[in-house]
């Protein structure tokens, strides 16, 4: 039995056409997926429990419709399973593969009647009569010959039963997917005829070209290849000498080219249609008119050839002239080709007379990278993942290629301006609004990929408290490239008068096989997230920010640290100075830095806290206790026992005396910003790197250096290296922790050595356990916690939720640092930061 | 915390047999988070005091069940309130006597006195509270906060003392009520039968001309979890958020009261919207909803949209509309979304008009730039209309003080100049024509209290 091989594009609708017992549901089965096939008859069961109920039909489609485009529009080929013998049924799911940019696929029955009816009768649930298959029968023929028309592509018709048995499916690739495709590539932006600076830029990207102008000879650099962007020809000075080139490189597999809508143009013209001979196509003509007549036929059926998109390597980069939605890569449909070649418009016109184009980069929000030309811009800039390499380099600017993947950007500057531009070229602040950011990046319930080894889930209500305060309190988006995560104390020791001791942090460390960590002096003030640029252009360079300083200084929520503008930047310049005295600009390679840092005193920031939280519980109880034991001395007086009580109350007194020195410790008056002082310990990300990732000896080497410039200004973090195992200097910072915890420190944060440590798992550890010493808890558990029966009742708390969240946030925070560092779309990052606030919001017991 | 109670009708000791305890001895009783002490400081036959003293378990006020509160470093072990009130009627017996039934029916010489006591509302509020109920004598001490830093200001902490004669009976009624209300604070979670302990308690309270206040106080509202999420965030007291938020509106509507502006403001806006035929609206930042409402009830309004970046705003508006009691053809006509200027939201698109009332100046200056591009470029209604406060009507407002701002969250108060600018340049760069309106009695040197402009988007070339 000789196959009868049925060829469908891997991406289609496949509409399957034919009366009822023609054996459609038994083909699907056998060529296709379950999933991929839509039964009408089992969306019939789903809306009304049966399956034949003709009733329910028009509920059925709905159904079917809702699922298909669903699936569609995730890029699955799915299949509809309904007799569509009429030309109406079938227009609905014409207009739904165009709407989706596949290509509609027609595979028909056209078996001889008898069959059906036969098939029917021995069908107990299919109860309708024989004239009701002719109907359908009649229905067919009918309409058949429009199928075409109708806009189905790849139609099989099949006649006899011996068809349906020998039927292969044979899924192609599209011409547009070059998956398997994957590099590297010298992606080139617009060339317009300018063939002098494009042989000068494929010199200066490694290729050797020999041969003549008509016969050109290209060699690519090792495994690479080039890929124009199309808008080969026109305006420029020599059209037919880059077509010559491209055509050959394009031949000799030296090159990918697709077409522009200049190209599309010249080809319509050579074709012998009419097109107006504005935009620079009467030069090209003329040019072409010295060729030998034969390069009119070879250029023409070039650019017939040639694909209006590609999507590369996995799926990663996506290339077409003027760029190409999210929506529209991987498809085929006319729609595609026209984005395309030209990109969309908004319908108005600017004061050039020029069409208003619409931004679909600044909506962008796919995953892979779109390279495209079109429309010349000053200096190509990324928004979101898209770029456009168009430098205008046939106006007088350059001619840019993008190394991919190293996203290396390579130009050379125009020999001269070889066409008078209408406008002048973008300046990038026009650009600007693809810092963009859209409600529906932010809010529900979401998940974050971070390359830590797990998404991230965000809850709706947490999102929903984080929207509020991200937009009422937290500073510009574009500041806030990371926000600190949550801190987990040891486990709780099992006896003694300590609630938390060092011996249970080490343990935590030791047990998920960490053998360096550092003990750091916890600063006690409040935390500050610090970006600092060099200077203004930096901010606006580098983090889009105009008139808005050159850094900021935030809380743990995002919140500018300060409201008077001359404080934060009093401390700013603090930093900037010591950066620049230890020379750890030119060190560090970059004009900005941001920092993790403790900023003193308490009462700066915490005053309001203080005010009403702490100090008002001290008022409170040292009045409440002395009235108290005042009473209970004058009935001891009267000879009344109430000694026990009057013993405890007096402890009492004692210990919030002890509570109201352990706040007042953190506490001193603000007059001026030289009385505020920093205290860093992580350096979170500077040019091209990510501080955090790195040990925290190389972080504290830089701090040293950063704070040994201005010692009264800026806190250096005392540390204590342990290797873990090692009794002597395990013992070491233990008794050290003691020292501080009983001189004036909070304590102590215990972290790896090498900052960020994964689990047997693959899961980050936790970044760091706090270990508090027992005067400041009375901050945290209140005044007289450390009384024995109150100890061990605290004794009963459990780190676990702690832990999960603060992994989850360290893991969210140092993603959108590294998104940052690698300059991803502003959304990305701040999806990232938003999540850590958003999970910051989750019921967790504060006290931890 | 402590309560004593002292008198001096004679014989003094007789107060132990109206409250069933022996002046001899101290007595402890269990309460749900600690323990009661009752003991006598003094008990001769002159003058007698009893000492009611709370061991309170400052974990198990935590930890306890129905938690209501957050952090183990709190006053409520130490400020007499809802604990104390508690315990008055466990361990006092409601001042009845079966051993001197005919005394405790009768006036007496009565002291209390209260070591701790807290009243945020202030020291004026306790008086307002107390004198109506016939005291011959109101002391109240303010506490200080912290000495050691006076920048921190006055504490919220009071001694009182109260002397009169009165039924024992009436005096523990009095604190059983007031003690609560005056701290605001409720340690355990409000249900039914709170309302009526209150009905039974207060005979006194029915006359009493701040029995509103009293009432609102001791009967405190429940939160949603979303609030519960929100207060995770935002640290104001130890008070609900929204209590902070309400307060702060509330000054600004005193600060405007003169005028009723609001009510100005919400007319003039309604008028423009009819003016220019507006049938669809959306109401950006739009609180708990009084615009929204005005325009319910104008049936030409056929699409409402009120959105709002505070959830507790939202459901609050939710309430003032009635949204779940409206009929379904009501219902269809108005929706509430949570959503923020600072992101763009297609919601917002596809109205005839967009107005902003008293919403720009609570968004910090600087971040103006993409609620601009979101409302104007992106929503892009053919109607824009936008009321802020003229800062130059300030110095007319008597309770202002020069240079403050009306509301504690404004970011900024423009003078009319400042906004015109603002809004010459947005409606260059959006398409815009722009018109300006004043709201509220104009005065000729410094306008009118609010500003309006209105855009409109100029039709297509």
């Amino acid at each position: 039995m000789t196959p009868l091989p049925i060829e469908i594009p891997a991406l289609c609708l496949v509409v399957l056409i034919g009366p009822s017992g023609a054996g459609k549901s038994t083909f699907a089965r056998t060529h296709f997926k379950p999933t991929e096939v839509l039964s009408s008859d089992v969306c019939r069961g789903l809306v009304s429990d049966d399956e034949n109920n003709q009733a329910a039909t028009k509920d059925a489609f709905d159904v079917l419709y809702f699922i298909a485009a669903k699936r569609l529009a995730a890029g699955l080929l799915t299949v509809v399973d309904a007799t569509n013998v009429r030309s109406d049924d079938r227009k609905h799911l014409v207009a739904l593969a165009k709407q989706y940019h596949v290509l509609p696929v027609a595979v028909v029955f056209d078996l001889p009647e008898a069959l059906y009816h036969e098939r029917n009768q021995s069908r107990a649930d299919r109860q309708f009569g024989a004239h009701v298959v002719r109907g359908q029968v009649q229905a067919l023929h009918r309409s058949m010959r429009g199928l075409e028309r109708e806009g189905f592509r790849h139609i099989t018709v099949m006649k006899r039963e011996d068809d349906v048995a020998r039927a292969v499916i044979q899924r192609t690739r599209l011409w547009n997917d070059k998956r398997h495709e994957h590099g590297p590539f010298d992606l080139i932006g617009d060339v317009h005829g300018c063939l002098s600076e494009t042989c000068t830029l494929l010199r200066k990207l490694g290729y050797r070209i020999e041969g003549t102008r008509q016969a050109p000879q290209v060699t690519p650099p090792e495994g690479r290849r080039a890929l124009f962007l199309g808008d080969l020809v026109d305006r420029g000075p020599d059209s037919p000498g880059v077509l010559y080139l491209v055509m050959a490189m394009v031949e000799q597999g030296s090159a990918l080219c697709v077409p522009g809508n200049h190209d599309i143009k010249l080809m319509r013209k050579l074709a012998g249609r009419q097109v107006s001979l504005t935009h620079g196509i009467a030069e090209t003509l003329e040019q072409i008119e010295r060729e030998p007549p034969e390069f009119k036929v070879k250029a023409r059926e070039f650019i017939d050839s040639l694909v209006s998109h590609f999507v590369l390597d996995d799926g990663k980069l996506v290339v077409a002239h003027a760029g190409l939605k999210e929506s529209l890569q991987g498809r085929t449909s006319g729609a595609v080709r026209e984005f395309a070649l030209y990109g969309e418009t908004t319908g108005e016109t600017d004061e050039y007379g020029l069409p208003v184009r619409y931004q679909w980069a600044n909506d962008y929000r796919g995953s892979a990278m779109v390279v495209y030309g079109h429309t010349p811009v000053l200096h190509a800039e990324w928004i979101n993942r898209t770029i456009c390499i168009d430098t205008g380099c046939v106006f007088g600017g350059e001619l840019t290629a993008l190394r991919y993947p190293e996203r290396e950007l390579v130009s050379v500057p125009a020999e001269k301006e070889h066409y008078a531009p209408i406008k002048p070229l973008a300046p990038p602040t026009q650009l600007r609004a693809g810092l963009t950011l859209d409600i529906d990046d932010v809010i529900g319930k979401r998940s974050v990929e971070t390359r830590f080894g797990r998404r991230i889930t965000v809850q709706e209500e947490n999102a929903r408290a984080a929207l509020e305060v991200m937009s009422r309190f937290a500073v510009d988006p574009r500041w806030l490239i990371y926000l600190p995560p949550t801190m987990s104390p040891p486990a709780t020791a099992p006896s003694g008068d300590l609630l938390e001791r060092p011996e249970e942090a080490f343990d935590y460390f030791r047990s998920q096989g960490v053998r360096e960590i550092v003990c750091q002096e916890k600063h006690m003030g409040s935390r500050a997230v610090i970006v600092l640029c060099r200077d203004l252009h930096t901010a606006s360079a580098r983090f889009q920010i105009e008139s808005d300083g050159r850094g900021v200084i935030v809380t743990r929520t995002g919140r500018r640290f300060f409201k008077d503008r001359a404080v934060e930047n009093a401390l700013l310049d603090r930093l900037d100075h010591a950066m620049t005295t230890a020379g750890l600009w030119a060190k560090l390679d970059s004009d900005w830095i941001a920092l993790d840092a403790e900023l003193m005193p308490w009462s700066a920031k915490a005053e309001e806290l203080l005010r009403l939280q702490y100090a008002p519980t001290g008022a409170a109880g040292a009045a409440a206790l002395a009235a108290a034991n005042l009473a209970l001395a004058r009935t001891t007086a009267r000879g009344v026992d109430v000694a026990a009580l009057a013993t405890a109350f007096a402890a009492r007194g004692a210990l919030m005396q002890q509570y109201i020195e352990a706040y007042q410790r953190y506490c001193w008056t603000v007059t001026d910003p030289s009385d505020l002082k920093i205290g860093p310990f992580h350096v979170l990300a500077f040019e091209g790197q990510v501080g955090l990732a790195k040990s925290h000896r190389w972080q504290l080497d830089v701090l040293d250096a950063l704070c040994a410039v201005n010692p009264s200004g800026l806190v250096s973090t005392d540390r204590r290296w342990v290797a873990l195992g090692d009794p002597a200097s395990e013992k070491e910072a233990i008794d050290w922790w003691h020292a501080i915890t009983a001189a004036n420190a909070e304590g102590m944060v215990v972290k790896p050595v090498d900052s960020v440590v994964r689990d047997r798992k693959g899961l980050l550890l936790q970044p760091a356990i706090k270990c508090r010493g027992r005067e400041y808890l009375r901050i945290i558990y209140g005044p007289t916690y450390s009384e024995p029966a109150q100890l061990e009742a605290l004794r009963v708390r459990s780190v676990s939720g702690k832990r999960s969240l603060a992994a989850r946030e360290f893991a969210l925070g140092l993603e959108a640092l590294h998104r940052f560092v690698d300059r991803e779309p502003l959304y990305r990052v701040h999806e990232c930061v938003f999540g850590v606030l958003a999970l910051e919001s989750e019921p967790i017991d504060p006290r931890l | 915390m402590l309560l004593t109670i002292t008198t001096t009708h004679q014989p003094a000791t007789d107060l132990g047999y109206l409250i069933g305890k022996h002046p001899g001895r101290a007595q402890s009783f269990e309460l749900n988070v600690g323990q009661a002490h009752v003991f006598y400081p003094e008990a001769s036959a002159e003058r007698c005091t009893v000492a009611l003293l709370l061991d309170i378990d400052p974990i198990a006020l935590v930890r306890g069940p129905g938690e209501t509160i957050g952090h183990y470093v709190n006053d409520r072990p130490y400020a007499a309130a809802s604990l104390m009130a508690v315990a008055i009627s466990r361990v006092f017996r409601r001042g009845e006597s079966k051993e001197r039934p005919e005394l405790a029916q009768t006036p007496i010489a009565l002291e209390a006195n209260v070591p701790v006591l807290r009243c945020r509302a202030g020291k004026a509020k306790i008086e307002a509270v107390l004198a109506p109920l016939g005291y011959e004598r109101i002391e109240i001490e303010p506490l200080p906060l912290d000495p050691k830093f006076p920048e921190w200001g006055s504490s919220p902490y009071f001694s009182l003392r109260l002397a009169g004669t009165l039924k024992l009976s009436e005096l523990l009624s009095h604190l059983y009520v007031l003690l609560p209300a005056l701290d605001g604070d409720k340690h355990y979670w409000v249900g039914g039968d709170e309302v009526q302990k209150l009905v039974d308690h207060g005979p006194w309270l029915a006359g009493h001309p701040e029995r509103e206040w009293i009432a609102s106080r001791y009967l405190k509202r429940r939160r949603s979890l979303v609030r519960e999420a929100l207060s995770q965030l935002i640290i104001e007291d130890d008070d609900d958020v929204e209590d902070a938020d309400q307060q702060r509106d509330e000054r600004e509507a005193q600060i405007e009261r003169p005028l009723s502006l609001n009510e100005q403001r919400l007319r003039a806006v309604l008028d423009v919207l009819v003016e220019h035929g507006a049938h669809s609206v959306v109401d950006v930042g739009c609180g708990e909803g009084r615009l929204l409402a005005l325009l319910m009830e104008e049936r030409r309004f056929d699409r409402l949209l009120g959105v709002d970046v505070s959830c507790i705003a939202l459901e609050r508006a939710a309430d003032r509309l009635k949204l779940e009691r409206l009929p379904a053809m009501q219902r269809a006509r108005i929706e509430l979304k949570q959503s923020s200027l600072t992101y763009r939201d297609d919601a917002l698109k596809g109205f005839d008009a967009a107005v902003a009332v008293e919403v720009i100046e609570h968004i910090d200056a600087e971040r103006l730039g993409p609620v601009e591009a979101n409302l104007f470029g992106h929503a892009a209604p053919p109607l824009v209309v936008i009321t802020t406060p003229n800062a130059e009507y300030n110095v007319l407002f008597e309770s202002l003080n020069a240079g403050a701002f009306r509301h504690g969250d404004h970011r900024f108060e423009w003078t009319r100049e400042q906004f015109q600018a603002w809004c010459a340049n947005i409606a260059g760069r959006f398409g815009y024509e722009v018109v300006h309106r004043m709201i509220g009695k104009v005065d000729p040197a410094h306008g009118a209290p609010t500003q309006m402009a209105i855009f409109a988007k100029r039709e297509a070339a």
